[in-house]
């Protein structure tokens, strides 16, 4: 065998294990590298109370109230399978409305989410004004659907 | 490729291909932003924030795709000993560190009105900040490695090795929850982006590509143009 290819079958086969080890680590880091829980996974007691924690899900339709000092709101989170009631007291992001997706940090508090951040999550669809407002009720779900 | 090894044949191409990808990069890239920057209507969403995407998504697949490079660079380098595989590894590097972090610093900028947040530890942005420590590892590996008088070896097995952080990048949203959104354009399934907003990305991608490319031959040229002079001034030397 000429050393051209026996080189070219080394590195094939040093790329084809470092890959591989890559992607099983990968695999393996799935439920940690995750950066936020859904309401799904509270459901089934992945979270634990009282730990810090992300929050990720829609803000369910007709679900945000404000409370009387003006600052605090509640809302549900969902993400098809079940919900969460989040409490937040601040100001939100611009775009954190209803039918849009959010991360909340904060802890979990019986069965009470209480965040201190609210950060809202961009889906991965872009269109001009005129658009969004017509297919604005079929835009929730998507980006959460993992 | 390997008509291209000899460096005398290669500089003939390159100098005429350097000085077309500026002219034609340059005026694609201003067009394209020109037109973003004025053509395009807002999200119905971000509102004029999103228009930062015809400088992001370019830079982006500039900062991968420039590890890619280095990557076929490797290969050919530790397969098959291309004379100039070296030097096009260390001419790419700077230039794909240069557009990941320009990556980096405009999705900071789109992050804070978007998501309400400069910098978050998600699967995406963190992959994306290592792919540009890995640049920095190689631009310092790679030019240790030619003072020592190395032939690029060590470099190589380093630039292989760091594309595994390739595809981590572009599964990171799909594999994990990230804050940041999945995939707006992929190549089988159609884009999410309306074409009234998307039209101008062409223009930007390929213009900043021809721009990258210019740089690379540049960079490449002036390596083998000092080797010259250094090569002359060893026999005057001696």
């Amino acid at each position: 065998m000429k050393p051209k290819n026996q080189r070219l079958i080394l590195v094939a086969a040093a790329l084809f294990a470092v890959v591989a080890a890559a992607l099983l680590a990968m695999w393996g880091l799935r439920e940690q590298a995750s950066y936020f829980f859904t309401p799904a996974d509270i459901a089934a007691g992945k979270a634990s109370e009282g730990k810090a924690m992300r929050l990720g899900g829609m803000v369910q339709a007709h679900s945000i109230q404000r409370q009387g000092d003006g600052l605090t709101i509640r809302f549900v989170v969902t993400d098809g399978k079940a919900t969460t009631p989040v409490v937040y007291r601040g100001i939100v992001p611009d775009l954190f409305r209803e039918g849009s997706g959010a991360v909340a940090e904060g802890r979990l508090q019986n069965g009470t989410f209480m965040a201190d951040t609210i950060l809202a999550k961009h889906d991965e669809r872009y269109m001009p004004p005129e658009l969004g407002n017509l297919s604005a009720e079929h835009k929730a779900g998507g980006t959460l659907e993992r | 490729m390997h008509a291209l090894a000899n460096p005398a044949r290669f500089l003939r191409i390159a100098r005429p291909a350097t000085i077309w990808l500026l002219a034609v990069g340059l005026a694609l890239a201003l067009l394209g932003i020109s037109a973003g920057l004025t053509l395009t209507p807002p999200d119905y969403l971000q509102g004029e924030t999103v228009r930062i995407l015809y400088v992001h998504v370019p830079s982006a697949w500039l900062g991968m795709g420039g590890w890619l490079g280095i990557a076929a660079a490797s290969i050919s380098q530790l397969v098959w000993r291309h004379p100039l595989a070296a030097v096009a590894g260390r001419a790419v590097a700077p230039a794909g560190a240069t557009f990941a972090a320009i990556c980096l610093l405009t999705g900071s900028i789109w992050g804070r009105p978007t998501w309400g947040t400069w910098w978050e530890w998600d699967g995406r942005l963190t992959s994306m900040l290592i792919l540009f420590f890995l640049y920095l590892g190689y631009v310092a590996l790679a030019s240790a490695e030619r003072e020592r008088g190395g032939e690029g070896r060590i470099a190589a097995i380093y630039g292989l090795v760091g594309a595994v952080n390739l595809p981590i990048i572009h599964y990171s949203v799909l594999w994990w929850r990230t804050l940041h959104q999945g995939q707006s354009i992929s190549v089988t399934g159609g884009s999410s982006i309306d074409n009234a907003i998307l039209w101008p990305l062409p223009l930007t991608m390929i213009g900043f590509s021809f721009l990258f490319g210019a740089a690379v031959l540049m960079r490449m040229r002036a390596e083998l143009a000092e080797a010259k002079v250094e090569a002359r001034m060893r026999r005057l030397g001696a």
